[in-house]
């Protein structure tokens, strides 16, 4: 077998404890498990008031009246706000199209739409207040899918549009649409011995963080505001709410405040700028903290999809090609939704080697529940349908489906449908291999001495079954996510550096704007600046926008390229150390001039490990300080006819092997075991790598067998936005997760890493439907799978 | 919002008769997520956590008087012999946190056909004891006690004050589906009781009707086919065709609705296959049981 890939090697700082490659502890992790650390929800000030936001009742409506002189009456309310009351002609925010009002304009485009702000003394205040204003909406058809959508009398969800899409797209309720057309689907079509076609459905999942939205807005001398924020991107934040308050970004300042978890739900804005806008009309500090329910429709969710798939296959198990539709439900607005479309489409047919595709893919405005980034980004939906294909196809040539995988499975150089070639390992039929190869669980595993466990079985502590009607089944299933933003984004980072001697000894400080969000950032960007500096003792500075943009906290890229920052700034750094010690001391020792130069143990060293000099020695009482952007290699936009282009910078590997029980006659579903197998490039933190590995698995069974947002396909409205009802994976229903990692160094990223936190989103979620299909026998066309698909009662 | 703290029973009688509308309260389960949520935001909450007495529990000759209050832990952990449906049903009760906060007695007040506890509460037989400042104490049978959606038999000056369940006299068993396998409120719930002192057999289903029903057709059917089979004394296995047509006929006892937990349809198939495989475990367990005594002797 030739070699798929070799790890990395490291030499600057490999002998300094804390580096790189080693798990250390996140120094956050005792307080949250203990209940101690602080979220954006705790955040308390002197004086402050409380915000609160009335959310429009109906999903499509003209706002004929809205009266706020009760509300405004109330004792305790200290200002309320419409559309009519915005400071500048800037109203709009958004990602990267500016369609979202921050109050709604005489219209509201789907349920739970922002309408009017209240500001008053106390929470309970506010929200009374806020129920005292009178809205009068006349109702307008809604817009719930692909066929009302483009209806020839179809209302437009927005008229007048102006973006960037619009002049590519069939109708102006298509948000946007990428086709990408590769060889002679047609040709290959007439070359196949077998064809399968599919047609899938995906459920709208929810991020489900456990933080609530939430920040505190503090005025300031000079007419600007302080924002403290959970959020996922503080520079993203900031280009959009300084325009619409009338301030130049820099009286503007944001801080990060604690991030209960994010999964891409934190990408666009929430309550940031209400916050702002009523603390600058107060002129006290304003919290906003939404509870569960309003949480359900203050940020995007994953987009529900409709995909329609054809693979073809000679007998001797070779993909001849595939053609693709994928329709995604953008809901009201455009949030993340072009770019999902570009991840969609161009990794529509998996980690394969097809070279005949005809791919389109395309996201609906509607007036269902705005959709945007969340963990997978588009490659979730893709993979769910192209993975049950696979097996469909495996299963009509009478192969065993890890083999027909494997006889397809793209390798380093293949290339993708836009044209563009993998340039670093492609472990995926090596992946297969080792969680095919882990040893399975015991048979009738919830057997006891003291009979059946019912934890073992579905139903779980229901009590529902003591193993009759279960039936076991063994899925498999592996997917390719893109690393980083790609289609010609910008994509750098920002990192500042210090390194002084405090006390004689030596000390580095990292300040970077990055969002932790739980990936582990503040933990791996310390044992980097370890690593690169030879010193042990590192402080993360606090995130904010006193430094430069970290880019986002999503697309698996924060460790890439906000890692890549810090190592960057750090060897900056350390060049300027060495020659600081070169022009003080290079007299003294032919090496400085001559040698490879370390920085180990707090002082310079040859790479034979001769001491040159302690750092106290070389900086005495000056710091050197580097404050630099890194950029990852650029990518192109995708042509917008033919999709082909060289849009993306990495991918991330990863497969599953799902164990499952089914209880046939109910319906229910135990996930016994996840097996799964991943290409990390380079583990920066072993621990952690396998925590995202673990965490990522989960949020793919919670879409496989419970979790979705259900919107009434008749008004629009969310039928469930509370934890009582959209459940998501308890300790009980979280299986086993083993964890094979590979280390199979990409050259082009810093240490040969890989993003890791989506890839195993992706294809948990085909693995378990796969093992539910292979106990049952049922096609199981959709996600999540729910006991009346399994039982004939639907 | 007026918090009304009585430091004893009568206390708490006499503010209820004063606050018709005041809702009571004691673990909070169910009271404190419909506030939070908006959905109701009563003038009164009664508290009731100052009185100890609801907290106890005694056992008698035939049944169990359970204080309103006791909590489902201790339901669990204190009563599994002499009350087994419920201390199962309490087992599925949410989370460990809520077991430890959360009685019957809130169950009963909601009367939300998902209460984990009613149909083990009618499965086994039961007598909520409720009292008023005005007319003293009675006694409800459970099976008058749900009177429809989030209904019950109550007054509106009366409060519950605990729940007399009989003490099992045979094997009892208690199943809820769910979409999770922990924490979960039901998508439907089943109870059966097996009551060897009289022949008979009772069952209850949980949100798979407007209320909490029984399956009395169902209830005799079994009854009848135990006693004409001989199997109470003889303990054989009940034949397939009689499990068969009691599950059926407790679908059949069904009166559910679709909604975002689940379909009707499914609800009835569900409550059909618990019947069949409650009625199994039941069994078994008197078999087994006469089995043990007949050995002993």
């Amino acid at each position: 077998m030739p070699a798929i890939g070799a790890p990395t090697r490291i030499t600057q700082g490999s002998r300094t404890r804390g580096g790189i490659g080693e798990s250390t502890l996140r120094p956050d992790g005792t307080l949250k498990v203990t209940g101690e650390f602080a979220y954006s929800s705790d955040m308390w000030h002197e004086d402050m008031l409380w915000g609160h936001i009335l959310r429009s009742t109906v999903a499509h409506a003209e706002i004929v009246s809205l009266d706020t002189s009760e509300a405004l009456a109330q004792p305790g309310v200290y200002a309320v706000l419409t559309y009519d009351d915005l400071p500048t002609e800037v109203r709009n925010y958004g990602l990267e199209i500016q369609d979202t009002p921050v109050l709604a304009n005489g219209k509201v485009r789907h349920h739970g739409e922002p309408v009017a702000l209240v500001a008053a003394d106390h929470p309970e205040t506010a929200r009374r207040a806020a129920a005292r204003i009178r809205v009068e909406y006349r109702e307008l058809p809604v817009i719930t899918d692909e066929s009302s959508a483009t209806a020839p009398d179809a209302v437009l969800v927005h008229e007048n549009r102006d973006d960037h899409h619009f002049a590519h797209v069939p109708h102006p309720n298509i948000l946007h649409r990428q086709p990408i057309v590769r060889g002679d689907a047609d040709a290959a079509a007439a070359r196949a011995d077998v064809i399968v076609r599919g047609e899938y459905t995906f459920g709208m999942q929810d991020q489900a963080f456990l933080g609530p939205e939430s920040g505190l807005a503090v005025p300031e001398e000079d007419g600007g505001v302080h924002l403290y924020i959970a959020t996922q991107w503080l520079h993203s934040d900031l280009r959009q709410i300084a325009p619409v308050l009338g301030l130049p970004e820099d009286k503007v300042r944001m801080t990060l405040a604690g991030v209960g978890g994010a999964f891409g739900g934190r990408e666009d804005l929430s309550m940031q700028i209400h916050a702002c806008l009523l603390a600058l009309r107060t002129g006290k500090p304003v919290k906003i903290v939404y509870n569960r329910f309003e949480s359900f429709f203050g940020h995007v969710h994953r987009h529900p999809a409709r995909l329609s798939y054809e693979h073809g296959a000679t007998r001797d198990g070779r993909l001849t090609h595939v053609r693709c539709r994928i329709v995604l439900d953008g809901g009201a607005y455009a949030s993340a939704s072009p770019a999902v479309v570009g991840n969609a489409s161009s990794l529509s047919v998996g980690p394969y080697v097809v070279e005949d595709v005809d791919i389109e893919a395309l996201a609906l405005y509607s007036n269902n529940p705005p959709c945007g980034a969340m963990r997978g980004f588009g490659a979730v939906q893709a993979c769910f349908a192209y993975e049950a294909q696979m097996d469909k196809v495996a299963a009509q040539l009478g192969m065993d489906p890890v083999e027909f995988r494997r006889i397809n499975a793209m390798e380093q150089g293949t290339l993708l449908p836009t044209g563009q070639a993998v340039d670093s390992p492609a472990p995926v039929a090596e992946l297969l291999r080792r969680v095919k190869a882990m040893p399975l669980p015991p048979e009738r595993q919830w057997e006891s001495s003291e009979g059946a466990d019912v934890r073992q079985l579905p139903g779980g502590l229901s009590n529902t079954t003591h193993g009759e009607g279960v039936v076991r089944g063994i899925g498999y299933a592996v997917g390719i996510k893109n690393v980083g933003f790609s289609e010609g984004f910008d994509d750098y980072s920002t990192a500042k550096v210090r390194l002084e001697v405090v006390g004689g000894r030596p000390v580095a400080i990292v300040h970077t704007a990055m969002a932790e969000v739980g990936q582990g950032g503040v933990t791996v960007h310390a044992q980097i600046a370890r690593t690169e500096l030879g010193v042990t003792q590192v402080t993360i500075h606090p995130a904010d926008t006193q430094v430069g943009s970290a880019g986002s906290t999503s697309a698996s890229r924060q460790t890439y390229v906000t890692g890549g920052a810090v190592k960057n700034a750090c060897e900056l750094v350390r060049e300027k150390v060495l020659e600081i010690g070169r022009r003080k001391f290079g007299t003294h020792h032919p090496a400085w001039a001559t040698a490879e130069l370390l920085l180990e143990g707090g002082k310079v060293v040859t790479d034979g490990g001769e001491v040159l000099g302690t750092l106290a020695d070389v900086l005495e009482d000056e710091g050197v300080e580097i404050e630099a952007e890194w950029r990852h290699r650029p990518t192109q936009p995708f042509d917008l006819r033919t999709g082909q282009g060289n849009g993306h910078v990495q991918y991330s590997f990863a497969a599953h092997r799902a164990v499952v029980e089914v209880d046939t006659e109910l319906g229910l579903v135990k996930v016994v075991e996840l097996a799964c197998a991943q290409d990390v490039g380079k583990a920066l933190n072993p621990l952690s790598v396998v925590g995202q590995i673990q965490g990522g698995t989960t949020q793919g069974l919670g879409i496989a067998v419970m979790e979705e947002i259900i919107v009434d396909p008749k008004t629009a409205k969310v039928r469930n936005p509370s934890f009582t009802d959209y459940l998501i994976p308890t300790i009980l229903d979280t299986p086993t997760i083993p964890v094979d990692v590979l280390e199979l160094a990409d050259d082009h990223a810093p240490y040969g890493l890989r993003g890791i936190g989506e890839a195993p989103t992706l294809s948990s979620t085909p693995a378990v439907l796969a093992a539910i299909r292979n106990a049952t026998g049922l096609e199981l066309n959709r996600t999540p799978v729910r006991p009346e698909h399994l039982t004939g009662t639907a | 919002m007026d918090f009304l703290r009585p430091a004893s029973w009568e206390e708490a009688l006499a503010a209820k008769a004063e606050h018709p509308t005041a809702v009571p309260i004691a673990g909070g389960t169910d009271v404190m997520v419909e506030i939070n949520f908006d959905h109701r935001r009563p003038g009164h909450l009664l508290d009731l956590t100052r009185i100890g007495d609801l907290y106890d529990w005694e056992r008698g000759e035939r049944s169990v008087r359970l204080g309103a209050s006791v909590p489902y832990t201790r339901i669990m952990s204190e009563l599994r012999a002499d009350l087994p449906g419920l201390a199962l049903a309490a087992h599925t009760v949410a989370s460990p946190q809520i077991r430890n906060r959360g009685g019957v007695g809130g169950n009963l007040g909601t009367a939300s056909p998902a209460g984990d506890a009613h149909p083990a509460l009618l499965a086994a037989g039961a007598e909520v004891e409720v009292a008023s400042a005005a007319r003293g104490t009675r006694m409800i049978p459970i099976d008058a006690f749900y009177t429809g959606v989030k209904r019950n038999a109550l007054e509106p000056d009366e409060l519950i004050r605990a729940v007399h369940v009989r003490r099992a006299d045979g094997p009892q068993q208690f199943s809820k589906v769910g979409t999770r396998n922990a924490m979960v409120i039901a998508v439907c719930a089943f109870g059966l009781a097996l009551h060897p002192e009289t022949r008979t057999v009772r069952t209850g289903i949980g949100s798979a009707a407007p209320t909490p029903v029984r399956a009395a057709a169902a209830e005799e059917f079994l009854a009848a086919a135990l006693e004409e089979g001989g199997h109470w004394e003889s303990g054989k296995t009940v034949p397939p065709s009689v499990a068969r047509q009691f599950a059926q006929l407790c679908s059949g006892a069904c009166n559910p609705i679709d909604d975002v937990r689940g379909t009707a349809s499914y609800r009835r198939h569900a409550v059909g296959v618990m019947a069949r495989r409650t009625l199994m475990w039941t069994w078994e367990s008197y078999r087994g049981a006469r089995r043990t005594t007949e050995g002993a002797a």
